[in-house]
């Protein structure tokens, strides 16, 4: 990662402050183990947790003590997590820290990862934890070389990362919008600083607000954009549901046996089960069954239902299984109204028995006796994914960070146009350049007077 | 023996003589010329964008700029007065036979300071501490600290096309050795250049043709401590007028001609103040340039051609200012020109001025590869206080970026160093919204009453600014607006959204259309106008202010964290090796600095702070 710091020019912005930023990381290993926990420490970590926990005041509950409550999106509960509060000094990095406990897993981890960046934590740099604890005199002088020698693998590790994600295209695409912001702060700039040319157009309210409106549709498409990526990364998630015997499991273990299974049975999201992955198109296919979605009033069970729905809702494609042998039942009808959002494709199993199943939507007939449907159901996986036009060559925006960047220059140019409706374009522009700074330290190649010199080969100047 | 000797009386130097006068050190100003104390060599105006708060600042810190500039104008307008407050700047056109006897006046008042007639050729230097002057006849002069503020008179060199006279401004002398003899103790010097364009005779302009641009209507000054001293209907017009394809076509062909283009000139020039022939080459697009007359003083029948700054020859120049619709018939009085001059290398200055090759050497201004009066007085004022506070064993001032426009400008000069001539923008202070024309005196008065050049009278004045602000403050908390019959009639009339029920002050002049005009309707808060609009903009721009105050507190954090002077950087193991080579060279004195300068990344900044910790703070 490449720090920006724009001493001159530029206003500053969330970007690193080494020791004063709040940062939070996921410390335990990815993918394994019940239990993940979310570190967080610096300054602003009991604030910013608490702006996504629900239970106890953390800001007023003592240090080093545990607290059960719950993460939240705003209304929608992510999970049931234990919050330990630890404040300065006695703490691994003699600063607060709040560790939050997560049952989850991986997606909902990610998620709580998130909440945070978005709740203004940055994202840890690899060994960030220690380095802090040694800078605050927490670790004993013997391990210094340790520290330096970690800060500096991470660090050789980021430069290649950096320079291998964003090759060609990408990279390209941001430096387009980048200049395009550059060109329209530059001109800002001139209107300020050289208030009386006249001959210098004068970037108006009504001039700038649809070229923001622009360049926000061109952010949220690469966000867009991101998601495919991550498809590309990590996989894509279809969800498998159904009411129980209607023949999931025969569905999906033809569908795996045919494609050479790649892993079979991995603990992956909340308590759903990656029950196996299969290779389609060059994508990796994750296939999840979900538990049931079923109104209960039991209170563990309903956060059961919650996670099910959750997986519901992240899932990339739904496929619903129904049994043709037999009519539509109530249940029935609830999850086909649960997945009405979504991508979804519905599979009519049995077809090798008497059909008494009347269904208005658009589905597949098959049956895993003799293997009827099931090429139409992996082209449909295909087509509905749009699995043809992804382009792998791509390589889009993918790892938290990016996107965690991407999303923040998004809400920044947000404001900009908000606060336009009653603040002068001048104050404005600090989000504009907020936002070009955040896409700055996306690609990483911002130097210093790069605003100025614009600024001086765009315009005609003089005394 | 003096305490300190300044060397030039340009406005770095008045600057610095007079804080170091003031501050109670024995005081030696030479100039080359008396006459020429304070000139203003180029254009007649004294502010402006980003350059206007400067001079704020200084008179803020209890330097003079401001307070001459408010008793020498005839004119003052406040630029991007319809944008937000962040970006307001003053700007007047000072009289140029007026300011030069005014700020004379000013340093003659005070007893310490003494003024001489004289050329530096040297520095008496014993091992590489600087302890005073060697005049041009050999005579040596001592001082515990020496201030250079030698502008554009270093080897200066003045160019129209082909020629190349060593002289500086105005046909005055230059200083051929001193450069030299810099070289010689170990100081990198460049090669610099600018330039200023023709001025007019004023009864040959046809100003029937040309556009009028006026002062403003309301009362301004620069100074915190006078009131206005010139009348509104008696502010002197200046003109706007353009160029033309005729012009564009005389620059053209004559353009091998030009000093520039002829190859004659190996300084390098402003990239903000190009020549009008490097306009129309670099932007031969555009059908023409904006140009502007101004008076140089209602004493002299002179006007300078703002925007038309050239190296051409004499008769070129002819050619191209009758090409002027309404110079038609121009007289020139004096031709355009540019100038080259020695200045050295920032990278080896201190934060403190003070540099970093020779101990008592302070240099300021265009020395120190600035451009601009306003850049080089706030310097000079830095440079005096420094070299004061050096002598009297107390810690220097070094204004943070957070804090002043001239924290920002040192800071860019000693960390970045200098390419072409240095000009204050708004655009490169980050906190710019902090650094507002507006609180120049809440945030530095302070530190001039420490110092010693803000009398108790003013800074009595501040505290009981400070103290109103609060009151004021409160006040609107506290009072509330019932909205009733009457008081919706108000709102109607003026056409403004009426609040739903019994509103805080407070929260009605958050919204933009509300001002205090506004709420007299329903209340009057009897306070001074400064104190008003203080307590507006801190409302209105709440949310702004907030976020930049943070954004600083975490700067100042690590602007707090110093890197030791005597710091090896061929020790610190895994450096990046073009960071290492930077650091070496311009040697941060804090990590924040470390970390703004170019090719020294993150990495380094945490490799190096963890350096630092390990060898350095070993007992904490």
């Amino acid at each position: 990662m490449q720090k920006v710091y724009f001493c001159a020019i530029i206003y500053p912005v969330s970007g690193d402050n080494i020791m004063e930023d709040t940062i939070c990381a996921i410390s335990t290993a990815s993918g394994m183990g019940a239990i993940s926990i979310i570190r967080v420490s610096g300054k602003e970590a009991i604030e910013i947790v608490s702006k996504i926990f629900k239970g106890p005041d953390l800001k007023k509950v003592k240090s080093h003590t545990i607290h059960y409550g719950f993460i939240c999106d705003k209304e929608e509960t992510i999970d049931e997590v234990l919050v330990n509060i630890m404040l300065a000094p006695k703490t691994y990095t003699k600063e607060d820290i709040v560790e939050i406990n997560s049952h989850g897993g991986v997606n909902t981890t990610n998620k709580i990862l998130e909440l945070l960046l978005e709740a203004g934590c940055r994202l840890a740099e690899p060994g960030e934890f220690t380095k802090r604890a040694f800078l605050n005199g927490r670790i004993d002088l013997t391990q210094a070389e340790s520290v330096n020698d970690l800060i500096n693998a991470s660090s050789d590790k980021q430069r290649s990362l950096a320079l291998n994600n964003l090759k060609g295209t990408l990279n390209q695409k941001i430096r387009n919008i980048r200049k395009e912001i550059v060109d329209i702060i530059a001109n800002i700039e001139v209107n300020i600083d050289y208030p009386e040319y006249e001959d210098i157009e004068v970037v108006t309210k009504d001039l700038l607000m649809p070229k923001i409106k622009q360049l926000l549709e061109k952010l949220k498409a690469m966000l867009g954009a991101a998601k495919d990526s991550r498809m590309i990364k990590e996989g894509i998630n279809i969800a498998i549901v159904g009411k129980p015997n209607v023949g999931k499991s025969s569905i999906l273990n033809r569908l795996l046996d045919e494609e050479k299974a790649i892993v079979t049975n991995i603990a992956g999201t909340t308590r759903d089960i990656v029950e196996g992955s299969i290779s389609l198109q060059g994508f990796l296919i994750n296939f999840i069954d979900t538990a049931g979605i079923r109104k209960t009033t039991d209170r563990v069970e309903k956060i059961g239902v919650q996670k099910s729905k959750r997986v519901l809702k992240e899932a990339d494609l739904v496929i619903l299984v129904l049994n043709g042998h037999e009519k539509i039942s109530g249940e029935d009808e609830n999850l086909i109204k649960s997945i009405n959002k979504k991508k979804r494709i519905i599979f009519i199993n049995k077809s090798d028995l008497k059909m008494n199943i009347k269904l208005e939507s658009e589905y597949i007939v098959g049956n895993t006796k003799d293997d009827k449907g099931l090429d139409s159901l992996k082209e449909a996986i295909i087509k509905k994914l749009n699995l043809e036009h992804i382009n792998k060559d791509m390589t889009y925006l993918s790892n938290v960070r990016q996107i965690d960047l991407l999303k923040k220059a998004l809400k920044s140019l947000e404001e900009a146009l908000n606060n336009l409706e009653t603040m002068p374009v001048d104050m404005a522009l600090i989000d504009i350049k907020n936002a070009w700074n955040l896409l700055g330290e996306i690609t990483g190649e911002v130097y210093q007077d790069e605003l100025i010199d614009t600024l001086f080969s765009n315009f005609c100047l003089g005394k | 023996m003096y305490d300190v000797i300044v060397v030039g009386g340009g406005h770095a130097g008045c600057e610095a003589s007079y804080a170091c006068a003031k501050m109670g050190m024995k005081t030696l100003l030479l100039t080359m010329n008396k006459n020429n104390i304070a000139d203003m060599p180029c254009n007649p105006s004294i502010g402006g964008t980003a350059k206007g708060v400067i001079v704020r600042e200084i008179d803020a810190l209890g330097g003079l700029m401001g307070i001459v500039a408010d008793k020498s104008h005839f004119q003052i307008k406040m630029l991007n007065n319809s944008k937000g407050p962040a970006v307001r700047s003053l700007r007047c056109q000072a009289d140029k036979r007026v300011y030069p006897k005014v700020m004379l006046s000013y340093l003659e008042s005070n007893s310490n300071l003494e003024i001489k007639e004289a050329l530096v050729e040297d520095l008496i230097v014993d091992d590489s501490k600087v302890e005073g002057v060697v005049l041009d006849n050999k005579e040596k002069i001592y001082s515990k600290e020496v201030i250079l503020t030698t502008g554009t008179y270093l080897k200066a060199n003045v160019l129209r096309g082909s020629e190349s006279i060593p002289s500086g401004p105005h046909g005055e002398g230059r200083s051929n050795l001193l450069s030299d003899n810099l070289k010689k103790y170990g100081l990198n010097i460049l090669r610099l250049k600018t330039g200023t364009p023709p001025r007019i005779k004023k009864e040959s302009i046809n100003f029937s043709v040309l556009k009028e641009e006026l002062g403003d209507d309301t009362y301004l000054t620069f100074s915190h401590d006078i009131k206005p001293q010139y009348e509104i209907n008696k502010q002197q017009k200046c003109y706007l007028l353009y160029t033309n394809d005729l012009t564009h076509e005389i620059i053209r062909k004559h353009l091998k001609e030009s000093s520039m283009y002829g190859g004659y000139v190996t300084g390098v020039g402003p990239r903000y103040c190009p020549s009008i022939e490097d306009k129309v080459v670099r932007f031969s697009d555009k059908p023409r340039h904006q140009l502007f007359l101004e008076p140089e003083s209602i004493y002299y029948d002179e006007w300078y051609l703002q925007g038309f700054s050239t190296s051409m020859p004499i008769n070129v120049q002819e050619e191209m200012v009758h090409s002027l619709v309404g110079l038609e018939n121009a007289v020139i009085s004096k031709y355009a020109y540019a100038i080259e001059y020695d200045a050295i290398d920032a990278l080896q200055i201190k934060p403190t001025l003070e540099n970093k090759v020779l101990e008592n050497l302070f240099t300021a201004g265009q020395i120190n590869g600035t451009s601009g009066y306003e850049e080089a007085a706030s310097q000079g004022l830095i440079a005096g206080i420094n070299a004061s506070l050096k002598i009297q064993g107390k810690n220097s001032l070094i204004l943070k970026r957070n804090e002043a426009y001239i924290g920002v400008l040192i800071d860019d000069l000693v960390t970045k160093g200098v390419k072409d001539p240095y000009r204050m923008l708004t655009s490169r202070a980050e906190f710019r919204l902090l650094l507002r024309h507006d609180n120049a005196d809440l945030r530095l008065r302070e530190y001039g009453y420490q110092i010693g050049l803000i009398s108790d009278e003013q800074h009595e004045r501040l505290l009981q600014k400070k103290e109103n602000i609060k009151k004021l403050q409160q006040e609107l908390k506290d009072e509330k607006l019932v909205i009733n019959e009457e008081v919706k009639k108000i709102f109607n009339k003026y056409d403004i959204l009426i609040p739903k029920k019994t509103i805080s002050y407070e929260e009605l002049l958050k919204r933009p259309e509300i001002n205090f005009a506004f709420l007299k309707n329903f209340k009057e808060f009897s306070y001074d106008a400064d104190v008003l609009e203080q307590v507006e903009i801190l409302l209105k721009y709440k949310g702004y202010i907030d976020k930049a105050y943070k954004e600083a507190e975490k700067l100042e954090k690590i602007e707090e964290k110093e890197i030791p002077e005597d710091i090896d950087y061929q020790k610190v193991r895994n450096l990046a090796s073009e960071a290492r080579q930077k650091l070496s060279e311009i040697r941060p004195r804090t990590i924040a600095q470390a970390s703004r300068i170019s090719g020294v990344n993150p990495v380094d900044i945490s490799i190096l702070a963890v350096y630092l910790k390990k060898e350095y703070n070993k007992n904490e």
